[in-house]
Formats: C-alpha cells, sequence, structure tokens
C-alpha cells in the first residue's frame, strides 16, 4: 500500500526550490543583468581597444613614443609606487590597532578611515590647494623656502594617499577583527617580542587580505582623477598623469593617441582584476579551510 | 597507515607507550618548578567585577583545577596569573618573585588556549618549534637541537610522523596535543590550562584527562587548569579550587571538596545533591512544621538548607521524622534507579537513589530519611 503510493510522492518534473524563482523569471533576471555589463562595461571597453587600433597597430605604438605621453605613464607608476606602500603601512597600523585594542574614539576613528570614500575627490583635491598653495596657509612659507607642493609631484602623490586611504584598512579590519587576538596571546606567552608576534603570527595571518587590499588600491591610485586634477595643473611632460593625459590628448582632437594611452589603463586595471578574483578565490578557499 | 591504525595511533596512550619516551622526559624534560602564590587578587573589567580578592597557594609540581560555573572567574584568574590581563589589585608570586611586574614574556609560562590558538600557516613541527625560533639569538638553541627538541616532544604527545602537517589537516585531540607540546617546548616553570578538554568528544577527552595526569606526574610541571566540568576536576587534580562568582568557595582535595563541601554552592555544584528548606528551632529541625529525626548539631536557631545526596538517602519505614513526599518520576542512573519526589505542599523536589531492582511505587508517597547530610543557615 504504502510503496504504491511512493511514486506520486516523489517531485514533480516541475518541482523547484521554493527560494528560486520560475523560469522565466529567472531568464529575465539573467538577461537584463547581461544586457547591463554588456552595454555599459563590456561595449565601452571594446570601444577604447577598437578606437585604439583605429589606424592599425603602428600608430597604436607610435602613439607611446610621444616623451609627454612616456612621461605621464611613467608619473603614474611612480605616484602609485609612493601612495601605495605609504596606504600598505598606515593601513595596517590602523587595522591593527583597531582590530586589536580597545580605546576612546574607536569608532570616531573607523568613521574617519572611511571619510575618503565619502568626500568627493575634487573637494580633496582642493584641501591641499587651499593648504599648501601659494594662496593657501602654508604657501609663502614654502615659497621662501623654494618648496612646490602644489603643482608638482608632492602634491599628486599627497592628493593620490588621501583619496586612496580607506582601501589596505577597510580590508584589514574586518579580517583582524574576526580572527581576535588569540594567536598574538600564544606567541607572546611563548616569548615571542611585539615585533615577532606581528612578523611571524599576525602578517602571515591576513596576508591574502592584505595582498587583496593593496591591488585595490593600487588601481585607484593609477586611475584617480578628479583629486590629482586640481593639484596637478596640467603640465604636459611635468605633473600629468595617465588619466589627466588621456583627457589633454583627447581635448587636443588625438584620438588615436587618447584611447592608445587608454587602452593601457584599461588593460591595467583587467590585470588588477584578474589577480584579484584568483586572490579572492584563493583568499576565501583558506579562510573557509581555516582552523578555527 | 590503515584507519585502524590511524585511530590506535591517535588514541593509545598505555603505561608502554610512556615507558618508551620515559628516559628522554627524566634527562630534559624534567624542570625546575615552581610554586605559585596568588595574594588577594581584584580585577573587574571596566564596571563588571570579575574576582573580588582572590588568594591560593599552589605547591611546587602541584595539579590544580579551578572549576566553577561559566562567569565564577576561573579562567579570568588563569589570565592573571600568565599576565595575559593586569590585576586592578593584588599580585602573584612565582617561587620568591613578584611577578607581577614581569611581562608575558619574562614569566616563562606555558599556555595551553581553549581552542588551542595553533598558528594555522606554520607545520606541526614549526608550531612546536616557534617558543625556541623567537628567543634572542645568544639563547637560542642551534637548529639541530631545536629539531631534536621537537621531535622529542612530538614523541611525549604521540604525534611523531605528523610533524610536516598542518593544523588544519589535525583531529581535535590531536591539535590539542600539538598545542601542549608548543606550550611544554619553551621548559615553562608553570603550565597553564584553559579548558584543555572542553572542545572535544567525550571519549576523546576521558582518554587525554589520563594522558595528561600521567605526562604530568612524569615532567612534574606546576599545572593549572581550567574546566568547568567537575567530574574532570575531581578526577584529574591533587587538588580542586572550587570557583564562583569571582570567589574561591572551597580549595581542597577531591575527598574533601566531596565529602565535605564548605558551602551551599558547593554542595550544589558538586556532585547530585538535593537542598530543602528547613527551620532549626532549640536543636530541632523542622521542613513544613514536621520535626525530623535531624540533629542540628550545633546550628543557630533559624532558617536554614538542608542539604543530602541521593546516594546518603534511603526509603524508610514507619518510622518518625521521616521526609515525606510523593513520587513523580524514576529514572535508570547507571546502577541505581533515582526517583524524583514532591515534598510538602511547596512541592520543594528531592531526589534519592535506590537499587534498579526494588520494589518501589512508580507514584504514590514514600519516606525518605537522609543517613548523610549537612545544613547551611539561610536568609529567612
Amino acid at each position: 500500500m504504502s510503496e504504491q503510493s511512493l511514486p506520486a510522492l516523489a517531485a514533480p518534473a516541475t518541482w523547484r526550490a521554493p527560494t528560486a524563482e520560475g523560469r522565466p523569471v529567472r531568464l529575465l533576471l539573467i538577461g537584463v543583468a547581461v544586457a547591463f555589463i554588456v552595454l555599459f562595461l563590456g561595449f565601452p571597453l571594446l570601444v577604447v581597444f577598437i578606437e585604439a587600433f583605429r589606424n592599425g597597430a603602428g600608430a597604436y605604438f607610435g602613439a607611446f613614443a610621444d616623451p609627454d605621453t612616456q612621461h605621464a605613464i611613467l608619473l603614474t607608476l611612480l605616484v602609485a609606487a609612493i601612495a601605495v606602500p605609504a596606504n600598505l603601512v598606515f593601513g595596517v597600523c590602523a587595522a591593527w590597532a583597531i582590530a586589536k585594542y580597545q580605546f576612546r574614539g574607536k569608532a570616531f576613528l573607523i568613521t574617519l578611515i572611511d571619510l575618503p570614500f565619502s568626500v568627493s575627490p575634487v573637494i580633496a583635491g582642493l584641501i591641499y590647494v587651499i593648504m599648501f598653495g601659494s594662496h593657501g596657509y602654508f604657501g609663502p612659507w614654502l615659497n621662501d623656502r623654494d618648496i612646490q607642493i602644489i603643482f608638482a609631484v608632492p602634491g599628486i602623490v599627497l592628493a593620490t594617499i588621501f583619496v586612496t586611504f580607506p582601501f589596505v584598512a577597510r580590508e584589514l579590519i574586518p579580517l583582524m577583527d574576526e580572527q581576535g587576538t588569540q594567536d598574538e596571546e600564544a606567541a607572546i606567552s611563548l616569548g615571542a617580542s611585539g615585533w615577532q608576534t606581528f612578523r611571524r603570527v599576525t602578517l602571515p595571518n591576513v596576508k591574502w587580505g592584505l595582498m587583496y587590499g593593496v591591488l585595490l588600491c593600487n588601481a585607484r591610485a593609477m586611475g584617480e582623477f578628479g583629486a590629482v586634477a586640481v593639484v596637478s595643473g596640467h603640465i604636459r611632460g611635468l605633473t600629468n598623469t595617465m588619466p589627466l593625459h588621456i583627457e589633454i590628448l583627447y581635448n587636443d582632437y588625438q584620438w588615436v593617441a587618447a584611447f592608445t594611452v587608454a587602452s593601457l589603463l584599461a588593460l591595467l586595471a583587467l590585470v588588477t582584476l584578474v589577480v584579484k578574483s584568483v586572490l579572492e578565490w584563493r583568499f576565501s578557499h583558506e579562510l573557509a579551510n581555516g582552523p578555527r | 597507515m590503515t584507519a585502524l591504525a590511524q585511530f590506535r595511533r591517535d588514541t593509545d596512550y598505555t603505561q608502554a607507550n610512556l615507558a618508551l619516551v620515559a628516559p628522554f622526559v627524566e634527562e630534559s624534560l624534567r624542570v625546575k618548578t615552581m610554586n605559585v602564590t596568588v595574594e588577594n587578587l581584584v580585577k573587574a573589567f571596566g564596571a563588571t567585577p570579575a574576582l573580588h580578592g582572590v588568594s591560593l597557594d599552589i605547591a611546587s609540581g602541584e595539579l590544580i583545577a579551578l572549576v566553577g560555573p561559566s562567569g565564577s572567574g576561573k579562567t579570568t584568574l588563569l589570565r592573571l596569573i600568565a599576565g595575559l590581563d593586569f590585576p586592578n589589585s593584588g599580585r602573584v608570586l612565582f617561587g620568591n618573585d613578584d611577578a607581577s611586574s614581569k611581562t608575558v614574556q619574562e614569566r616563562n609560562v606555558g599556555f595551553v588556549f581553549q581552542n588551542y590558538a595553533l598558528f594555522r600557516h606554520m607545520s606541526v613541527f614549526e608550531n612546536v618549534a616557534f617558543g625556541l625560533r623567537v628567543r634572542p639569538s645568544a639563547t637560542r638553541p642551534s637548529e639541530a637541537s631545536i629539531r631534536e627538541r621537537v621531535m622529542s616532544l612530538l614523541d611525549l604527545v604521540q604525534l611523531n610522523g605528523l610533524e610536516k602537517r598542518f593544523p588544519g589537516q589535525l583531529s581535535g585531540g590531536q591539535r590539542q596535543r600539538v598545542a601542549f607540546a608548543r606550550a611544554l617546548a619553551i621548559e615553562p616553570g608553570v603550565l597553564l590550562l584553559d579548558e584543555p578538554f572542553g572542545a572535544l568528544d567525550a571519549k576523546v577527552r576521558k582518554e587525554l584527562r589520563r594522558w595528561l595526569r600521567e605526562i604530568h606526574d612524569r615532567t612534574g610541571h606546576t599545572t593549572v587548569f581550567v574546566t568547568h566540568d567537575q567530574e574532570e576536576a575531581l578526577e584529574l587534580a591533587d587538588r580542586v579550587v572550587v570557583m564562583s562568582q569571582g570567589r574561591i568557595e572551597q580549595v581542597g582535595t577531591a575527598d574533601d571538596i566531596f565529602d565535605n563541601p564548605a558551602t551551599p554552592f558547593v554542595f550544589d555544584f558538586i556532585g547530585d545533591s538535593s537542598a530543602l528548606p528547613v527551620v532549626i528551632d532549640k536543636g530541632g529541625v523542622s521542613l513544613d512544621d514536621r520535626t525530623l529525626a535531624i540533629d542540628a548539631n550545633g546550628h543557630p536557631d533559624g532558617p536554614a538548607t538542608l542539604f543530602f545526596r541521593p546516594s546518603h538517602a534511603r526509603l524508610a519505614g514507619q518510622e518518625s521524622g521521616t521526609i515525606v513526599g510523593t513520587v513523580i518520576g524514576a529514572r535508570r542512573h547507571g546502577d541505581i534507579r533515582r526517583l524524583e519526589l514532591e515534598v510538602g505542599a511547596a512541592r520543594h523536589r528531592c531526589e534519592i537513589d535506590v537499587p534498579a531492582d526494588a520494589d518501589v511505587p512508580k507514584t504514590g508517597r514514600v519516606a525518605v530519611k537522609p543517613a548523610k547530610w549537612r545544613l547551611f543557615p539561610r536568609a529567612p
């Protein structure tokens, strides 16, 4: 009796998980998402490369011969090479302090770290102009000593550091918070000094998260436009980073050159994205398998 | 390795196994242990008091259990001894040295954490070697002697062959032993264990318990461990410290604690017990106006609580001065049967043990007489 009634209880062909939508709804949702990505992300990216190669590979690589272009690329790499390590050090310090210690004003510090996310980059640039520009607070003092910050590389580095400030810290704080202080306590009870504990225990525990934060920070440092535009002064061959140089080339109707530099910047972003995805996969894998 | 052999390796801590490592133990693991004195420790976390003036003397080489419910301050006391927290007042002495001004590193304590806190990015070998590798170069052993010492310790904790594994690849019991070997590697003067078996299943727990006792007997470390498991504390420790709400209720051997509980809390917390509210008047003890055949034994007049263990009470016949109650349940409890009774109009619960084959009514009224009991004064 009961055996006979069993087949009727088997899942019917139309059965689906209670939380899953019907087939038409699913197709619609996926379709909207894919169309959106193609239209707003994939297509423009493709256009960048099509425009860059419009006059053939010769013109493409020829555009890199321009000394101003070369300088812009080098300047961008230089700025990233200064800003990223600076934020790496700051981010680790801030995350360490916030995650491992209890102190007054902790919530305020976290909010402060987030500030560059909410403040417009243009304002970030203007802050530095007001501080260090020739009519700014420290302008005359700096002028007397022949130190130039605004319309020079130091200003660009400062603005970039400001904008990329939160990336490393934001990545590490939740990770360190979750791991707690027990590993550190174990290391210290075994006789390790503070520095040994940090280098041998804390840092290895967060290395993937740290790399992930550094990559995001680097991508933003190289691509930053607004804040840098305000402080750089757009001096060709001197204070133009890649994003600024692209705009100038574009405004000069040098389409191929503009899109060539743009393609390089896009390529850097794509590489970052790939490395980030690999790390993310590796990182989540490690987190899931990590003994608690 | 077959699954069975692996299982044996994981669980076999026989005397024969320990005898193999005994010569090594005698030579290099027998350490200079020290006595620990805790003087009037007071600790509060913010406005929450954790310890109210705790004092304790721990003899050199002693195995001490701190037992109590969660929130009793036992882990706080352990962390204060280790130097992982600092007291608001009071001090800790290692031998005759005041450790209060010493950092954790200087105290040279072996601490085993509840969740082991193994370094997950390091192999078992590197975990155990950590305490030796971080020493300043003047006192750091050579690579060869580090290797020798780590391998000896892994031998001691029965983990030889697993030194290349990572903590994530080990069972709970194996991790526990790695943490133990890691703490022993620094030749600690005192070994402190925070719920050492808390995260293990019952069977592994029992085996590791015996294993710890044997290792302790051989290495002779002054050892303090925290547990919420009274059975573990009574079985394993030389002396048991019962704690409640930031205070020490009683310190004593398993016999002291079980046979002569100093406070109502200890009577209630250690072992099974029944408590009935009684009144003492002119040397007589009465429950709900019914005089019991119990001697007040010098206790002052006034309200009191009568404590007795289920195993110390028996069913009584037509005697006077018995506790009369209604059987509301009977449960098989190993070799005996435990009856649950409701006593008096206020329906106080109490339990007594009867032989499993005794013919007792499943319901109905019975008379009970405790053979051993304790009276504690009670606030009215």
